[in-house]
């Protein structure tokens, strides 16, 4: 990748500098003027300054009360001299989060134990325990490990079969061998492409009120788990969603990946300002860019400099900037097989909706609505049907306005068409019922639809592209979209490595986020990984590695691994280094020894049990039953939900998807913004209106009703039981644990299970067993 | 977290796992005045002008725009300043002790006029319906946010044992603002308000399968309930508790379910009040009557919608046909719970997203089906019980209805009062999102004291 870094201090130089030095230059200030309130003796308002790590976490903060310019005005009694405000001021000014320091590779560790270590992973995490006197737990079982590792790279659990076919393999590397075939498997770009799409806050629909379906988002959701199948580098990975269109001879692969940017949220709400939309959309993409690849609540930064960070207002809106002058556009890209056909009946078409136009003849009274509803955009407030009718239309058709001043035969077919088709179906209120059910635009609508439906049509994809516009960006006051500040320049936050001049476009910036030299896009990187695999990131708080987030429990650890992802950008390599570690092969059973000394396991002394996501459910449920259709990719499915739950929705029709398709697994679920499947609804898939760095895992009465009385599970129970009984009856019920958990059933486990087969058959215990906390759970 | 892997610490391993409520009733920050939440939702934005805020001087403008001078500041969703205007019909009385002042459509408040603390001085950020529902239930315009009654339900926790804390019961058409009502946003999702549906199960998935008998069902449940008490004692994992409660509590949740929503054992009296036997009434009135059951039996926050407030056209017609809906059965309610003596901890409101315009929406060429657009600048709520002085009415608008010009009450300020009578100072009741600390009132709001008792 090029270089594009002007570093004009060594970077490292600058770090160690900083500003003024706390013990020397402000701890005097604080103490004389703070500590009395702030200090060990009281706390007012939760604070104290007396200690180095609070106080610097509130050092923004500090200077905006003894700067008198917030709400919080201090001290109390009276100004503080200038000298001691600006010493503070440089001392806050020149605060980095830990995470700014450049990553550096540290020495593994030297081991008391060094034959429990497997690879460098573990000789951090030994050493740490080692420290404390705490040993790790034994590895786990082989049973185990296989389901483990079945569900974290495939996120499907394993037959029986692969059980013991694992067990069987007596080479050493066996595991190795397991994981490597794990990684090969189609099933492991679903697995990880899941938290990246809560991350790209990707869906099927638009929001807002309507909540339109967006037909063609799928392609950007099969695109990542392409990539990651293919292990598509991170730094490209990276750079193509940021700017795929903009690299040389980009073809339909490079502009998918934009798609990135494409799965904001929008509203086609009568009255709601096109350009708030607008803006709101823009600020999305600069928040998400920073909370994806910076773990920087950028965000916060759109209505006033960063509380704690050092990321300015201007800082925002330079990387808004960014994004200004691109547009969406939906482009024609037909699937394979597609094109051949749809050219072969273009011709067809076009001619028949050209005769059906005539027919009804349209012509003249579309050309007058087009005149009025141009009239009612450029002189609004005369007549009030046409202001309406024009609002509607702008919002119900993509970039209408554009394509009402375009000439008539300028404009593209597809734009004219659409709206052709508004006319048609919309106009009532303007051209008046009389007309309107005179020239029986009704029934054209009807036939027009038919129409549609009867050719064949062309696939599209949502992009996003320059357009050639040289717009300004303004800084906007207090975040307020209409009150525009100084303009600003497309650029990177000032206190981060700086971009060179010159190339300030969406590549750069692209490259930026993955240059060696930018501290924070390898390390948020390794750590949501981390996170993945052990359930609680490196650093716990994933999407912020800024002053308010958590500090690392194992900062050397999260470094190495940093700088060895950089070190050719492997996903799956870093997913091998990680699943092959001994610390990850650890039990996960509770340690009553260690639940005083670290109740949270943060030093890793054994594994999480982690409750399934929600899709993992759903597919550990179809797989064990033997329904799932794992085919990879593809249009989103609506599996059957009750009655009710669409009705919610406004414009939508929840069409269930019939055949084989509607046992596919819970990644292709249709994800309707406004009115979620409730299975994804009630365990925790995040609404996807912004980013989503980490789930939540939640415990209510809703999951339990989902999984014993909705059809989907009973149907899973019903085929589950059935694949039971085609084992001989003795053998039945070591059938059952196998499929579910890949283990024999203990004492206990036998008579309670057998004893409810005696009176409710295999179809109760199924359902009971597709409920346990254990099927659930990766152990 | 940390306390609840301290309890296990204390207990050692235990053989049983111990009973785990996720919603646990927490203490807030003070004293509460009201332990309960009823929000009655008029989505769409009734019309204060022709319920509650008589403006004489709009039959004077009646048909013409008003001079620029005074539209210049404004802007609608669609109608534009030099709009017309549209004068009022409804003949206005006072009522009470308090002297209240409804128009003849909601003439039925007569009897709860000295309950109510009417608001005629609220106003809001966005005039656009999802932007100010939002605003309303979670502070701010954009989706994502918990809403008002996620947040009771994490500051509160719940008292009932078998149904979910915060209930969502809805009538009427055109409801846009849906998630905006009852997600929990970034809040764990067990904050969600839970919709009873009007069609099939009126929670999700709370029939048995068919098929499957009640006592089977129970068996069923049962035997995941010893499988889970196998794996705990294996494995320790405290998570594994709390999973049995919730199966335990879904369980009473499908048992108890069809006794709350009979009503069979309402006296005729209570069902006639509800307006349950007529046509007119039923649908709200029932969902009225239910929200009184619910918080008996300990539900905290119930929203009761009703959606069809949107009258941009056919204002005369559709109006006073949302007020026959819906009048009635809300002076039932507030009487009801006053009768019980439930009135005085249950916090009830009443309101929509926003106002409507003194100036007309003439986009239906007949004037006589002529609406109003809607009015981000000034609107009438009210709030009553719970620790609320009723028999007042707070600020005052202009000659015509356009802005507030006295003790303006911003919905921020509106939420941080609700909050109060929860017992909660809304600038600590927070949650760390994303790096961030983020509460209801967003970065505003200010207890409305002249509400409170």
């Amino acid at each position: 990748m090029r270089k594009l870094f002007l570093i004009p201090v060594a970077w490292a130089a600058v770090w160690a500098q900083g500003a003024p030095d706390f013990a020397r230059d402000v701890q005097p200030i604080l103490q004389k003027r703070c500590f009395g309130c702030h200090g060990s003796a009281q706390t007012m308002g939760n604070l104290r300054l007396d200690r180095e790590e609070s106080a610097t976490t509130a050092g923004r903060r500090i200077v905006e009360a003894v700067g008198r310019q917030g709400k919080i005005k201090m001290p109390p009694g009276g100004t503080l001299p200038e000298e001691e405000v600006s010493v503070l001021r440089a001392w806050a000014g020149g605060l980095r989060p830990w995470s700014f320091a450049p990553i550096r590779r540290p020495a593994e560790p030297v081991l008391k134990n060094a034959n429990w270590r497997r690879n460098a992973v573990d000789s951090f995490v030994l050493a740490a325990l080692e420290a404390r006197g705490i040993g790790p737990s034994r590895e786990a079982e082989r049973r185990t490990l296989a389901r483990r590792l079945y569900l974290d790279l495939t996120g499907l659990p394993p037959s029986p079969e692969q059980v013991e076919a694992f067990l069987a393999d007596g080479r050493p590397d066996a595991y190795e061998r397991l994981v490597d075939s794990l990684l090969a498997s189609p099933h492991y770009g679903e697995k990880i492409a899941r938290h990246w799409l809560d991350l790209a806050r990707y869906a099927d629909s638009e929001g807002g009120v309507q909540d339109y379906g967006r037909p063609w988002a799928w392609r950007y959701r099969d695109w990542v788990i392409d990539a990651f199948n293919r292990d598509m580098p991170f730094d490209r990975f990276t750079v193509l969603q940021m700017a795929g269109d903009l690299l040389p001879r980009a073809g339909l692969e490079e502009r998918t990946a934009t798609g990135f940017h494409r799965q904001t949220i929008t509203s086609r709400e009568g009255g709601v300002e096109l350009d708030r939309i607008r803006f709101e959309q823009l600020v999305d993409r600069a928040s998400t860019v920073g909370t994806v690849w910076l773990g920087l609540t950028v965000g916060c930064a759109q209505c006033h400099d960063h509380k704690y960070d050092p990321i300015s207002q201007k800082d925002f809106y330079s990387m808004l900037a960014f994004f200004e002058n691109a547009d969406e556009a939906d482009l024609d890209a037909p699937l394979p097989g597609e094109w051949g056909i749809y050219r072969q009946y273009a011709k067809t078409f076009r001619a028949e909706r050209e005769k059906l136009l005539a027919e009804y003849g349209i012509a003249g009274t579309l050309a007058e609505w087009e005149d009025g509803l141009r009239d009612a955009m450029e002189n609004p407030g005369r007549r009030p049907n046409w202001d309406v009718n024009y609002d509607s239309y702008s919002k119900q058709v993509d970039h209408g306005r554009r394509t009402l001043l375009t000439a008539r035969g300028k404009r593209t077919e597809r734009d004219q068409d659409a709206l052709t088709d508004y006319f048609v179906k919309s106009s009532q209120g303007t051209i008046g019922k009389e007309k309107y059910d005179g020239l029986k635009l009704k029934e054209l609508g009807e036939k027009l639809k038919k129409l549609d439906e009867k050719y064949p049509r062309m696939s599209r994809l949502m992009t996003l592209e320059e357009s050639g516009r040289k717009d300004a960006t303004h800084v906007r006051i207090r975040g307020n979209w209409t009150d525009k500040g100084e303009a600003v320049a497309a650029g990177t936050p000032k206190a981060l490595p700086v971009l060179a001049g010159g190339t300030a476009g969406r590549l750069a910036l692209g490259e930026w986020l993955v240059a060696k030299e930018n501290p924070l896009s390898a390390r948020v990187t390794v750590n949501r990984l981390w996170q993945e695999f052990f359930g609680r990131g490196l650093v716990r708080t994933s999407e912020d590695f800024g002053a308010q987030g958590e500090k690392p429990t194992h900062p050397e650890l999260l470094d190495w691994l940093a700088a060895e992802f950089q070190d050719g950008w492997s996903v799956k390599k870093m997913v091998r280094l990680l699943v092959t570690s001994a610390t990850y092969r650890q039990a996960s059973e509770a340690r009553p020894d260690l639940s005083t000394v670290d109740p949270l396991n943060t030093l890793l002394a054994r594994q999480a049990r982690l409750r399934l996501p929600a899709e993992l459910i759903r597919d550990s449920a179809l797989r064990v039953s033997g329904l799932l259709n794992d085919a990879v990719g593809g249009e989103s499915i609506r599996p059957p939900q009750p009655a009710g739950v669409a009705d919610l929705q406004y414009s939508m029709k929840w069409e269930e998807t019939g055949g084989r398709a509607r046992y596919r697994r819970g990644l292709y679920v249709f994800l309707q913004r406004t009115a979620t499947y409730p299975l994804l609804m009630n365990f925790d898939v995040p609404d996807r209106t912004v980013s989503c760095s980490r789930r939540e895992t939640s415990n209510t009465p809703l999951q339990p009703l989902n999984l014993m009385n909705d059809p989907v599970f009973v149907e899973a129970a019903q085929a589950l039981a059935a694949r039971i009984e085609e084992a001989p009856e003795a053998e039945r019920l070591d059938r059952a644990f196998a499929l579910c958990f890949g283990r024999a059933p203990t004492g206990r486990e036998r008579d309670a299970v057998l004893s409810h087969v005696a009176r409710r058959g295999w179809f109760g215990a199924s359902r009971a067993l597709l409920n346990t906390d254990e099927f659930l759970t990766r152990e | 977290m940390a306390a609840l892997a301290g309890l296990l610490a204390d207990e050692g391993r235990a053989a049983e796992p111990p009973i785990v409520n996720p919603f646990e009733p927490k203490r807030p920050h003070f004293p509460a005045t009201a332990k309960n939440l009823i929000f009655l939702y008029m989505e769409g934005a009734p019309s204060q002008i022709d319920l509650f805020d008589p403006k004489p001087a709009l039959t004077k403008w009646h048909g013409q725009p008003l001079p620029p001078s005074m539209t210049k500041d404004f802007k609608f969703a669609f109608i534009k300043p030099n709009a017309k205007v549209l004068g009022c019909k409804r003949p206005f009385a006072k009522y009470g002790q308090s002297g209240a002042e409804f128009s003849d459509w909601m003439s039925a408040w007569g009897p709860i006029a000295d309950d109510l603390c009417i608001v005629r001085s609220m106003h809001t950020d966005a005039f656009n319906h999802q932007p100010a529902d939002l605003i309303l239930f979670t502070g701010h315009m954009l989706q994502g946010r918990p809403t008002l009654g996620s947040w009771v339900l994490y500051g509160l926790g719940s008292e009932s044992k078998n149904l979910p804390g915060f209930v969502v019961l809805s009538t009427g058409k055109n409801n846009m603002s849906q998630s905006a009502q009852w997600s929990s946003g970034f809040l764990p999702s067990s904050h969600q308000g839970v919709l009873f549906r009007r069609t099939g199960d009126p929670v999700l998935y709370l029939s048995t399968p068919e098929g499957v008998s009640g006592e089977e069902q129970a068996q069923d449940f049962g035997l995941v309930g010893e499988l889970n008490r196998a794996r705990y004692e294996k494995t320790g994992d405290r998570e594994i508790a709390s999973r049995i409660s919730s199966y335990e509590m879904a369980f009473r949740m499908q048992m108890s379910t069809p006794e709350l929503l009979d009503l069979s054992k309402e006296t005729a009296a209570t069902r006639a009040a509800y307006g349950v036997e007529q046509e007119t009434t039923r649908a709200f009135g029932t969902n009225c009557l239910m929200a009184r059951r619910l918080v008996e039996r300990g539900v905290r926050v119930v929203m009761v919608t009703h959606s069809s407030w949107d009258q941009h056209t056919e204002l005369e017609k559709d109006l006073k046909k949302n007020c026959d809906i819906t009048a009635g059965p809300v002076a039932a309610l507030i009487q009801d719970l006053k009768q019980r003596g439930l009135l005085d901890s249950t916090l009830v409101v009443w309101g929509g997203e926003f106002g409507r315009t003194p100036l007309g929406d003439f986009r239906n060429a007949e004037e006589a089906k002529a609406g109003r657009d809607h009015h981000a600048s000034c609107f009438t709520m009210w709030a009553a019980g719970g620790g609320i002085r009723g028999g007042q009415t707070i600020g005052a608008t202009d000659e015509l209805g356009m802005r507030v010009t006295e003790d303006p009450v911003h919905v921020h300020d509106l939420q941080a009062t609700m909050l109060h009578c929860l017992g909660f100072d809304h600038t600590r009741l927070t949650y760390r999102h994303m790096g961030r600390d983020f509460r209801l009132t967003d970065v505003d709001g200010h207890v409305v004291k002249r509400m409170l008792r």
